[in-house]
């Protein structure tokens, strides 16, 4: 196991990690201000991915398909708020997950009613395209290092947008505090749907630049989501600081324990038992990570909420 | 999400089909479950449609099918089987994509009395020790494409395969599979999470070995999202897979980086035996779409069906088993029988991804594994 090696696994632990960090971030928010689990943030990823892979199959151009995942995905986002996520607040969890898993399955079989039942194409733009070489003889592929890029200035952006601007003092005084904020003479259904809307377009970003790289099919955004609540439980609900540290440790933990937990095990075991022992703790790897946290700190990383 | 189709081929007449449709007296009524919606739906689409097409052309008018969706969850699959063995009285049972969902309705439905006749899944259960006298494979069990994969990699002078696939009993089947017929050295076993999608971690430990061969076993999504990725990450092993992976489905959806890539599949499209060219165009002509192996795995199983019934009565159990083992009918593959386990005695081929105009389609090689027979067949006692 070269020095090499590792190094390219703890890049492809970050790049995974950022990734992730665009769809909990969202989450994050929606669960942190509005109070609601929405099991459909996985769909809004899928709507992204099948909206750039449509347009970049159109106009042969991949920027013009990012620019179609996020305003078909915040499209989306803002329409299931206004049509069923507005009538979920004053309900318990219970009922949002209710409601949001039949959003799941709409969006499923909508999505297979209009684009068919077998995966899309979607891919690389070439000016991205192959591996790049790094310093110590890295060689790794430009375009896992661009989405490593983006997503640090995705998070940027949104660290700016909500410590500093006027629409983010509003989104912390409703994460606190709702009706005060209210009479205050903030619009809050209009903040409400803005948040929304911000956290599908990043989920659907988030869906057009992993399609790139991976499979662009109905479901895609269920394991995914997954990953995405683990994240936003480790990192603290509601925090996006949280989110991205959370992220950062889901995404290197998965990554480098599939690699090494097998490596290790091989030291004291046959290599074909070590490989599947490996394997199949590496899978529970996040979620022991998360058991320890919530064990440490029971609200998360960052969490302020008991 | 409840899905369901009646489905009534259509008379086409004609002195020889009622000549065939005298020969079977009784109505015979067929209960298919296949995966409809959801991620996994273009296999089970492929298969009605290749079905249907086969019924269609067949023009035989007593045979009706019910088609129902089991959304590739088994107990929904179970629900399915109870209905139309019960409810709707069905003869036979086809349909079922995975392995899993088989292994929970066939045993039972079997038990029963009913007929199965597999068009895809082809667990190793069934072939050896829990093999049954009514059910039949009619695609291939599971081991057959991994096993040819292996010895035409070592007979094409590949010493240090990189095997890789999913941490699930289908997955270890096929590196079980594959090391059979490889024999050579295996540089590394590594087995990923099913539905992983994100493969960088592993592309990196491949690029480190000294493998100068890489099989890997990953269907659907799966095997999309590492093609492309490990095109991009300037990893130079050259690529053998199992034609799951690289079939006419998902093959749009890599695009160009399954260029040049090799595969294991017991039919092609460009195979040069009778009615297969027929099938393609047919096909093409009435779906708009090329024929992927499940369809032609679907078609021939109609075909089974259709030259069973002529042959026997479907309420004579053993007369139509017979029928059946017979297997008298002109496979799209070319040279097909039963072996004693009832599954397939077939060529296993090897085929190449190429480009065709924009359509990036496979071509058949040649034969990678001739009259292959899966190794279970001895655990069967019946």
């Amino acid at each position: 196991m070269s020095l090499i090696l590792i190094a390219e696994q703890v890049l492809n632990g970050l790049q995974f990690g950022i990734m992730l960090f665009l769809m909990a971030a969202g989450l994050t928010l929606i669960f942190g201000v509005m109070g609601l689990i929405n099991l459909a943030h996985g769909s809004l990823y899928m709507v992204g991915a099948f909206c750039a892979a449509a347009v970049a199959a159109a106009t042969g151009s991949f920027a013009l398909g990012l620019v179609a995942a996020l305003a078909g995905a915040a499209a989306a986002g803002a329409l299931i708020e206004l049509v069923v996520i507005r009538r979920l607040y004053d309900r318990d969890h219970l009922d949002q997950v209710l409601a949001t898993f039949a959003l799941i399955l709409i969006f499923s079989e909508g999505t297979r009613w209009v684009f068919g039942s077998f995966p899309l194409y979607l891919d690389v733009p070439p000016a991205l395209a192959g591996p790049v070489a790094l310093p110590f003889g890295i060689q790794y592929p430009l375009y896992r290092l661009a989405l490593i890029v983006i997503g640090l200035v995705v998070a940027a952006g949104l660290f700016w947008l909500i410590a500093r601007t006027r629409i983010g003092v509003q989104i912390r005084a409703g994460e606190n505090d709702r009706e005060m904020i209210a009479a205050l003479g903030v619009d809050i259904d209009r903040l409400y749907t803005f948040v929304f809307a911000l956290g599908a377009a990043l989920a659907g970003l988030a869906g057009a630049l992993v399609g790139a790289i991976q499979s662009v099919q109905v479901g895609m955004g269920e394991p995914v989501l997954i990953l995405a609540f683990v994240t936003i439980v480790i990192g603290g609900i509601g925090s996006i600081k949280g989110a991205l540290i959370g992220a950062l440790l889901v995404g290197l933990t998965e990554t480098l324990g599939s690699v090494f937990l097998p490596e290790l095990f091989k030291l004291f075991m046959a290599p074909a038992a070590a490989t599947q022992t490996g394997a199949s703790l590496s899978s529970m790897a996040i979620y022991i990570l998360m058991a320890m946290v919530l064990i440490w700190r029971p609200t998360g990383l960052f969490g302020a909420r008991a | 999400m409840n899905f369901k189709t009646l489905a009534k081929t259509v008379a086409m007449g004609g002195a020889v089909c009622a000549a065939l449709a005298t020969a079977a007296a009784a109505e015979v009524k067929v209960g298919m479950i296949t995966t409809l919606s959801g991620g996994g739906a273009g296999l089970g689409i492929d298969v009605r449609d290749g079905f249907l097409l086969a019924l269609e052309q067949s023009g035989r008018d007593d045979i009706e099918v019910v088609i129902e969706d089991d959304q590739r969850k088994p107990d929904v699959a179970v629900q399915l089987a109870d209905k139309l063995v019960q409810s709707e009285k069905v003869d036979v049972l086809t349909g079922i994509i995975w392995s899993n969902l088989a292994m929970a309705v066939v045993p039972s439905v079997t038990a029963q009395g009913k007929f199965y006749l597999s068009p895809n899944a082809g667990p190793s259960q069934l072939a050896g020790r829990g093999c049954h006298p009514n059910y039949f494979n009619v695609a291939w069990q599971n081991d057959a494409y991994h096993e040819a994969a292996g010895a035409y990699a070592a007979a094409d002078g590949s010493k240090k395969a990189f095997v890789l696939a999913p941490n699930y009993p289908a997955g270890q089947d096929a590196i079980t599979g594959f090391k059979r017929g490889f024999g050579g050295e295996i540089a590394a076993e590594v087995y990923t999470k099913l539905g992983q999608t994100d493969y960088a971690a592993e592309i990196a430990q491949i690029r480190a070995s000294d493998a100068d061969i890489l099989y890997y076993f990953l269907p659907g999504g799966m095997g999309i999202s590492f093609m492309k990725q490990y095109s991009g990450s300037g990893a130079e092993v050259p690529v053998i897979g199992p034609a799951f992976s690289f079939d006419q489905g998902i093959l749009g959806a890599i695009g160009d980086a399954a260029l040049g890539v090799k595969n294991t599949a017991h039919w092609s499209k460009d195979l040069d035996v009778p009615g297969n060219a027929e099938f393609v165009a047919s096909f093409s002509e009435k779906y708009g779409r090329l024929p992927s192996i499940y369809a032609a795995q679907g078609f021939d199983t109609a075909l089974l069906l259709v030259s069973a019934t002529a042959a026997a009565d479907v309420t004579d159990a053993d007369a139509f088993r017979a029928a059946l083992k017979a297997a008298d009918f002109q496979s799209v593959r070319g040279a097909f029988k039963f072996a004693d386990n009832h599954h397939p005695i077939q060529t296993i081929y090897m085929r190449e991804v190429i480009k065709e105009g924009d359509v990036v389609t496979n071509r058949l090689v040649g034969p990678a594994a001739e009259d292959y027979a899966d190794p279970y067949g001895v655990d069967c006692k019946m």
